[in-house]
């Protein structure tokens, strides 16, 4: 019933807004989507991952790369996907069987993410190119290709902003949808063990390394396809991508939302870019500094996160009257 | 064989640079288990009182000596208002130190503008044949190992070092014994970040200030750290050399960016290799 009246409201929300309210809605999803992935990894398997965003960017730089170079934007989309998890696989492997702790790992995908922040900056020169697609350093690449419609024997047909946005949401409730049947699997049970009581799971018999590269790899791949839709949204990717508020920005969303629910994840996402693209673009300081306060008052004040906290807050307040109406 | 000095000098430098700068995450985060990713902006305060007292017609010596007091009260105060309310939350920890990490970036951006500010390096260069070489970066060095030597003692054979130490082994028996543990996780991690304000004001005048100046260290101290496992100072200081040597010959061969990259990638087959750190098979000590 639920997902029957979403699919409804999604198929329904392009007719009544206009259509800059459309392609930032569209971008968004591709957010939400880069959150999911942050909440599957960190809210059910327990590992706080600091590197989405570098799987993100790692993804709109494949799909870069992939789509100037074949002019395909869905080999495109495959190719950010496969890098991400590729990237994924080999961290996930060198720090899972390393048996790094969960702190050790949260700091290195942070370094991680930094590093490659770096190193794209330093690659103005024209000679960092791969095939057609110049890196481009601190402008960032651009003339990335459109998400498209390519079929065989026909000529491509660039998705037009609506479409694109039923793409978007469609690839949004699939990946939700499997998700949630994959924290349902006795795999998800697993890994939710492996949160609660690492070395206790593995005493049963199970392989936690294996487990938790799996779905590392996984979340991997979603941030990867996140960043291959970004990046054919707006034609346009940059290092900043991998800037330390971009990484903050993805744990803040998934924290506001509260983590360990999927819905969550999209809600914070989507409730973190309305207030700041409302707030106004005012300077990249001031959204520093908001940023940064708002995390040190979720971790301080909300632990478990902000909507729940607020829906807790609510459900108290509903009770309150009906509890005092009971004889004592 | 002047080349070959020159670049010896060269690595020492690069190791003694790394040391100096991760010896405050070492106490803070080898000692206390609190990983503070403020760390860099507490290097960047440290830096910003350097630029600040040579613009006020103070000398930069002056600077470095004030340095460390300045970021010493910014970790008190950070330590009474953040930090000691997330003991035991490790990663909790983590997420409130790095909002606090991009809070200051925006406060100092937003109060001395996105420049980078340069400070003219005191002291001239020596002539080694061909090469010339700053007397500055020989002072780096003899600040690192100054440090290095300051830190071992205090920890070794002052009293506050004692209960530091047995403060992190065991905070309720040191408590049974009539030490309060929070005054003395607050000192600690005052000297933490003191000593992190001190590393800051050292490379000021090699690097330029800017807002994002710690951005540029953090990486690689936290991976100094990590690779130095629970030996702390030690393990620091041989995690420093062995990084320290790859990063230099790596960037004496190609750029400096990709003796980031080869530290990193080095490190991180390490620590697969040895997860509990370099020297997670040492005996335990400080």
């Amino acid at each position: 019933m639920l997902w029957a009246g979403v699919v409804l409201a999604l198929a329904a929300l392009p007719l009544s807004l206009s259509l800059f309210q459309v392609v930032r809605l569209t971008v968004f999803m591709v957010f939400c989507l880069l959150a999911l992935s942050l909440d599957l990894i960190w809210g059910f398997g327990g590992i706080l991952s600091f590197g989405q965003a570098a799987f993100f960017g790692v993804g709109g730089y494949a799909y870069g790369v992939a789509g100037i170079n074949t002019g395909l934007s869905l080999v495109a989309l495959v190719v950010s996907t496969a890098a991400a998890a590729a990237l994924a696989a080999l961290l996930g492997y060198f720090t899972f069987y390393g048996r790094v702790s969960a702190m050790y790992f949260a700091v290195i995908t942070l370094t991680v993410t930094l590093i490659l922040h770096q190193v794209m900056g330093t690659t103005a020169d024209p000679r960092y190119a791969i095939g057609a697609a110049r890196l481009g350093g601190y402008n960032g690449m651009t003339n990335i290709p459109s998400l498209a419609l390519e079929l065989p024997g026909r000529p491509a047909a660039v998705l037009e902003p609506v479409p694109l946005f039923y793409v978007v949401a469609g690839l949004l409730l699939a990946i939700l949808a499997l998700c949630r049947a994959l924290v349902a699997s006795p795999f998800g049970r697993v890994l939710a063990a492996i949160r609660e009581d690492e070395g206790r799971t593995e005493m049963l018999g199970y392989d936690v390394r294996w487990r938790k590269l799996v779905v590392f790899v996984l979340s991997g791949a979603i941030a990867g396809l996140s960043g291959g839709l970004f990046a054919g949204w707006g034609n346009f990717i940059n290092p900043q991508v991998f800037s330390l508020s971009q990484s903050a920005l993805v744990v803040i969303w998934v924290m506001v939302g509260g983590r360990g629910t999927l819905y969550g994840a999209i809600v914070g996402a989507l409730v973190v870019q309305f207030l700041t693209s409302y707030l106004g673009a005012a300077s990249v300081s001031y959204t520093s500094v908001a940023l940064g306060l708002i995390l040190v008052t979720i971790v301080l004040l909300f632990p478990r996160g902000l909507v729940p906290a607020l829906i807790g807050a609510l459900a108290r307040l509903i009770a309150r009257p009906r509890a005092a109406s009971e004889p004592a | 064989m002047d080349l070959l000095a020159v670049t010896a000098f060269g690595i020492v430098y690069g190791i003694a640079t790394l040391v100096l700068l991760a010896l405050g995450l070492a106490v803070i985060f080898g000692m206390m288990g609190v990983i503070n990713l403020a760390q860099g902006e507490f290097l960047m305060l440290g830096a910003y009182t350097v630029l600040l007292t040579t613009a006020h017609g103070g000398s930069v010596w002056a600077g470095i000596a004030l340095a460390p007091l300045v970021v010493g009260f910014v970790g008190v105060a950070v330590e009474r208002t953040v930090i000691r309310f997330l003991y035991g939350r490790t990663l909790d920890t983590m997420l409130a130190t790095w909002g606090l990490s991009l809070a200051l970036i925006g406060i100092v951006t937003l109060g001395f503008g996105p420049t980078t500010e340069g400070i003219a390096t005191p002291l001239g260069h020596v002539a080694v044949g061909r090469y010339s070489v700053a007397h500055y970066q020989g002072f780096v060095i003899a600040v690192a190992l100054g440090s290095l030597g300051l830190t071992w003692g205090l920890f070794n054979w002052t009293r506050f070092g004692l209960v530091a130490r047995a403060t992190m082994q065991n905070a309720s028996m040191v408590a049974g014994l009539g030490v309060n543990p929070s005054r003395v996780y607050m000192g600690t991690f005052a000297f933490g970040s003191a000593l992190a304000g001190l590393g800051g004001a050292v490379m000021a005048p090699l690097t330029g200030v800017v807002p994002t100046f710690g951005l540029a260290f953090i990486a690689k101290i936290f991976i100094t750290v990590i690779v130095g496992g629970p030996v702390i100072l030690l393990g620091t200081t041989t995690a420093g050399g062995v990084l320290g040597l790859v990063e230099s010959l790596v960037s004496y061969a190609s750029t400096p960016i990709y003796g980031q990259v080869a530290m990193l990638v080095f490190a991180i087959v390490l620590l697969r290799l040895l997860p509990q750190g370099i020297s997670g098979f040492w005996r335990r000590g400080v």
